[in-house]
């Protein structure tokens, strides 16, 4: 496959048309799995838990029952061992879908997957492939804190020979997951634990999100916010605040983050002049740098552009809620940030909060 | 069989030691980790698999790549990084792969491929298939974190898998009494529920016996098993020479190992003219295969951008 960027963002609207079937983002991964297990034999789903009770919020539930322990089971805790059997498991032919309840455990697991999920296609000379799925959740709220946190796909971005996704709404997390599957490449599944609760639209036929395709969310024309994972939610709200002072924003969610539509974001900048993106990691070479450096990289020279970044605050991530709530970007902050670059000055201007926009609070316990 | 076995340690040996006389010349474009002195722990064990068995190697791998049945000419010309290699001038000398005869390839990380291997296993048991996989690791492997959470797995799941730890002694320049409070592999594989044997003195007809009664066993079903196989690194970790010079052994430490070279004991359990034949065939076909290598062209530049995904 091309690593070449595609252009011709996705059109599909984010609201349901009237009588269309609505899904969580939870039952979207599982019935993506569940249609994908039936297809084709050769996908299997394990990781810690996945055959528990709790079936990973219900993104496994009913999998064991209907295709058995072979197809369907929970693993010792040997992130390490199990990342290289996945591997294995790929090389003799299956289509393995190994589950972290946390990215953080991912680092347990970097050795297999950098080392040979990413290497073994271009350093076995295309004798092999090594079609392996890695869903894993970055949490938020309710005192993750510094090890239940972490956006660290950026460490997976870096990597030639990997794949890296992170859809943000239940008809992405589907069409995204079934993609992925049936991709002849390892691709990291980013999903996002508070996104899990999204409902939207989703088709009950199995279908893809095309890899390297991103989807222009709302369209304006003053601003271009970026938003990563779950910043994309906070991204759409900080669209309403700016209505408020006249600003039209335009909004994109990447999904793929490897391969990478730098197109569509450049479009939009090209048209608009800013470019604010909110990662859902730090900005430290972070994704959010390497979009805005390719974004320059179009542009430079005839279209000049403001731009800014936010992130996760450069810290550990904390466990007070006061603390928690000012370490993470959120729709007024984006709101207020994008407003100083289309005023090109520091206003001083932050929202205020209307409650309606918070449709979802987390309450743990995980 | 003894026929097989002396050819197949004597084309290791002889086109190793033609790398090692080529190397000077930067002809070869790869760091090598010879196995010269640890033939008989790949020829052992491979003579006695079938060919649809799958092996997982290490970046010592030269021996295996061989014994499992890989194209010489193909290892030839990836270690001279040309197009001809077995992985197209990709992978070099520590990262041999050969799949139509089940050499799945190998790691320059230590311990590393000991996981793919059970994750093979794992696919052969759900395909309902009679393979095993064999996985080749050393003793330093033994010391990593995947080794013990591979040899867990394999147990639980009662993996077709052959464990073979191909214990040279020395994990680089350090010893196993000084990186192992418990110099006793067999030991760990055991607490796994793993049957382990240790097999002495580099011999490789006992390996080959022990493998194929093994094997059956775990072909008809009796989980994963475990060879220690003691040996010995007859030169350096990684080049062409010797290394007594540097203290950290020897050469009376390795002098019985080289006393109990496995190629000239098996040479001289054969007739001498048959030895002479089969001595002169391999000489051929190393010169043959280094000649290819010479040969055959680099890589073409748009080779970087293919395979990437």
């Amino acid at each position: 496959m091309s690593q070449s960027v595609m252009s011709a963002p996705v059109k599909r609207p984010v609201r349901p048309t009237p009588g269309e079937r609505t899904l969580s983002y939870v039952d979207a991964i599982r019935e993506a799995t569940d249609q994908e297990m039936e297809r084709d034999p050769s996908v299997l789903v394990f990781g810690l838990d996945v055959d528990d009770p709790k079936a990973i919020q219900g993104t496994t539930r009913g999998l064991l029952e209907k295709y058995g322990p072979s197809r369907v089971f929970g693993t010792p805790l040997s992130e390490d061992a199990m990342t290289g059997a996945a591997i294995g498991m790929a090389l003799a032919g299956l289509r393995p879908i190994h589950v972290h309840i946390r990215m953080d455990f991912l680092m347990l697991a970097m050795n297999q997957l950098i080392n040979v999920a990413a290497k073994s296609r271009y350093m076995y000379g295309g004798q092999v492939s090594v079609p392996l799925v890695v869903r894993s959740m970055i949490g938020k709220s309710w005192g993750q804190g510094a090890q239940h946190s972490q956006g660290l796909y950026s460490f997976f971005m870096h990597v030639p020979g990997l794949q890296v996704v992170a859809p943000t709404t239940p008809y992405d997390a589907k069409g995204c997951l079934i993609a992925a599957i049936r991709n002849d490449n390892p691709v990291l599944y980013v999903e996002h634990r508070i996104l899990h609760f999204q409902n939207g639209p989703v088709p009950a036929n199995a279908y893809t999100v095309t890899p390297g395709r991103a989807r222009i969310t709302a369209v304006g024309g003053d601003v271009t916010l970026v938003g990563i994972s779950q910043m994309q939610s906070e991204c759409l709200k900080a669209r309403l605040y700016l209505e408020e002072v006249g600003i039209q924003a335009e909004v994109i969610d990447p999904i793929w983050l490897s391969p990478l539509d730098i197109n569509t974001i450049a479009q939009s900048v090209e048209k608009t002049g800013r470019l604010l993106v909110v990662d859902n990691g730090w900005v430290c070479c972070g994704a959010s740098a390497e979009i805005v450096t390719q974004v320059t990289e179009r542009l430079q020279g005839h279209r000049p552009f403001r731009m800014r970044r936010m992130g996760f605050a450069p810290v550990t991530c904390p466990t007070a809620p006061n603390l928690e709530r000012l370490y993470y970007p959120d729709g007024r902050t984006i709101a207020a940030a994008a407003r100083d670059l289309v005023e090109e000055t520091r206003t001083g201007w932050m929202p205020r909060e209307r409650p309606e926009l918070n449709s979802f609070v987390f309450k743990g316990p995980f | 069989m003894l026929e097989r076995l002396y050819r197949s340690l004597y084309r290791i040996r002889r086109l190793e030691e033609a790398f090692a006389r080529v190397y000077p010349t930067d002809k070869i474009k790869s760091p090598i980790h010879l196995s010269i002195g640890q033939e008989a722990v790949s020829v052992g064990v491979c003579a006695a698999l079938r060919s649809d068995d799958v092996v997982f190697g290490t970046y010592r791998g030269h021996a295996l790549y061989l014994a499992k049945g890989g194209d010489m000419k193909a290892m030839a010309a990836e270690l001279y990084g040309k197009a001809t290699g077995c992985t197209r001038g990709k992978g070099g000398s520590m990262h041999l792969i050969s799949t139509d005869v089940g050499m799945m390839g190998a790691s320059a990380v230590v311990g590393t491929t000991i996981a793919n291997a059970i994750g093979y296993a794992y696919a052969l048991q759900y395909q309902g298939r009679d393979t095993l996989v064999a996985s080749f690791f050393g003793d330093g492997g033994s010391e990593e974190g995947v080794f013990a959470e591979s040899l867990n797995f394999a147990a639980l799941k009662s993996l077709p898998i052959l464990f073979v730890c191909e214990n040279n002694g020395y994990a680089i320049h350090t010893s196993q009494e000084r990186r192992q409070g418990k110099p006793d592999i067999c030991a760990r594989a055991r607490a796994y529920g793993i049957p382990a044997e240790r097999i002495e003195h580099n011999d490789v007809l006992y390996l080959f016996e022990r493998t194929r009664a093994v094997t059956a066993k775990i072909r008809a079903g009796s989980g994963p098993y475990f060879f220690e196989v003691m040996t010995y690194r007859w030169r350096e970790h990684v080049g062409p020479n010797n290394d007594f010079h540097l203290g950290y052994r020897t050469e009376d430490e390795a002098t019985p190992w080289i006393e109990a070279d496995q190629v000239t004991r098996l040479g001289a359990m054969l007739l001498p003219e048959r030895r002479r034949q089969i001595q002169e065939e391999v000489e051929a076909e190393v010169e043959a295969a280094l000649t290819f290598a010479e040969e055959s062209p680099e890589p073409e530049p748009a080779e970087l951008y293919t395979d990437v995904l």
